[in-house]
């Protein structure tokens, strides 16, 4: 395979990693609307952590693009 | 289309070396002197006329200010206090610099690494050197947490270890690639705007990436929000960890 098709395809792999995130995202909302629906009155409490747990989520699934940078910058 | 990452490039604007460091004024440089400008003339014009009465202003700049400073005693304790101005300075510079680049034609200082690593190193340095100030040697300890049996050592150690280095590195890295990530979304759903008429030859099809342009416009001020936020309540967590050893 020719180097820097296989850097391509290294790029590409690395968004890969968002699919995680993608399911991590999903788990966050759905037991927060769990959470709130089996107790409406903390759902401010509630909602303070599933933002910051959803910052953290999408972060992760970042770290798959700085990744596909770094394969970028080694290819120059 | 252009590569999307073009205008993430820095080209001194006028260059300067000091004892052979570069220290070339460039665009970002003068983004944050914009950026600590107009944080300054928030609070300026929010305390001018300061009453006990607030108005529009004084109350919003009340508001986050003692949001700040609960957050900053809730997770370091009674010592909260004293880094307050630190953990303030910090989320409204990292704020300011977040915001300012969603304003067409400016540039985010956030999305370059150095800069976001600086933060992360001055974040971490602090807590080492607060945790060996108020526990000389014994901070270590901070590597075994609480009611760890003496078994475990072996395996507990190299593990706290790496998760203590890996902290910098994460608290610098989530910051700049949330920043960088949705200026690339961006830049690319406006090239896309622009060749997709073109290449498909129906006219009006620009007007469906100029809508999620939109929609992810309004994610991306959230998200400047909400990451200044992580990265000040993490910093909090990180010194109230060396102030309490777990």
């Amino acid at each position: 395979m020719d180097a820097s098709a296989a850097g391509l395809l290294g790029m590409g792999i690395a968004a890969a990693g968002f699919a995680g995130s993608g399911i991590g995202i999903g788990l966050i909302f759905s037991k927060m609307i769990e959470a709130v629906a089996r107790q409406p009155a903390a759902e401010a409490q509630i909602s303070k952590y599933m933002w910051i747990g959803f910052a953290l989520v999408e972060a992760i699934a970042l770290f798959g693009m700085v990744i596909a940078f770094i394969i970028m910058g080694l290819r120059g | 289309m252009e590569n999307p990452l073009h205008h993430f490039e820095l080209h001194p604007i006028l260059p300067l070396h000091l004892f052979g460091i570069d220290i070339s004024i460039n665009k970002a440089v003068i983004m944050m002197w914009i950026a600590c400008g107009l944080v300054l003339l928030f609070f300026y014009l929010a305390t001018r006329r300061a009453s006990l009465v607030p108005r529009r202003l004084q109350s919003v700049a009340e508001k986050a200010v003692e949001f700040l400073r609960g957050m900053a005693v809730q997770n370091i304790g009674p010592l909260g206090h004293k880094f307050f101005p630190f953990i303030a300075t910090l989320f409204f510079f990292v704020l300011a610099n977040n915001v300012i680049g969603l304003i067409p034609g400016s540039y985010t200082p956030t999305s370059q690494i150095i800069v976001t690593g600086f933060f992360a190193l001055l974040v971490y340095g602090v807590s080492l050197v607060l945790g060996f100030a108020r526990h000389g040697l014994h901070f270590f300890t901070v590597l075994t947490p609480a009611g760890t049996p003496g078994w475990l050592f072996p395996l507990m150690i190299p593990i706290e270890v790496i998760s203590q280095l890996s902290r910098p590195i994460t608290l610098a890295v989530r910051l700049f690639a949330n920043m960088t990530a949705g200026h690339i979304i961006l830049t690319v759903l406006f090239s896309l705007m622009l060749v997709a008429p073109v290449y498909l030859g129906v006219f009006y099809i620009g007007i469906v990436p100029f809508a999620m342009s939109i929609l992810i416009y309004g994610l991306e001020l959230f998200v400047a929000f909400i990451q200044a936020y992580i990265f000040t309540i993490l910093a909090c967590v990180y010194l109230g960890e060396s102030v309490k050893l777990h």
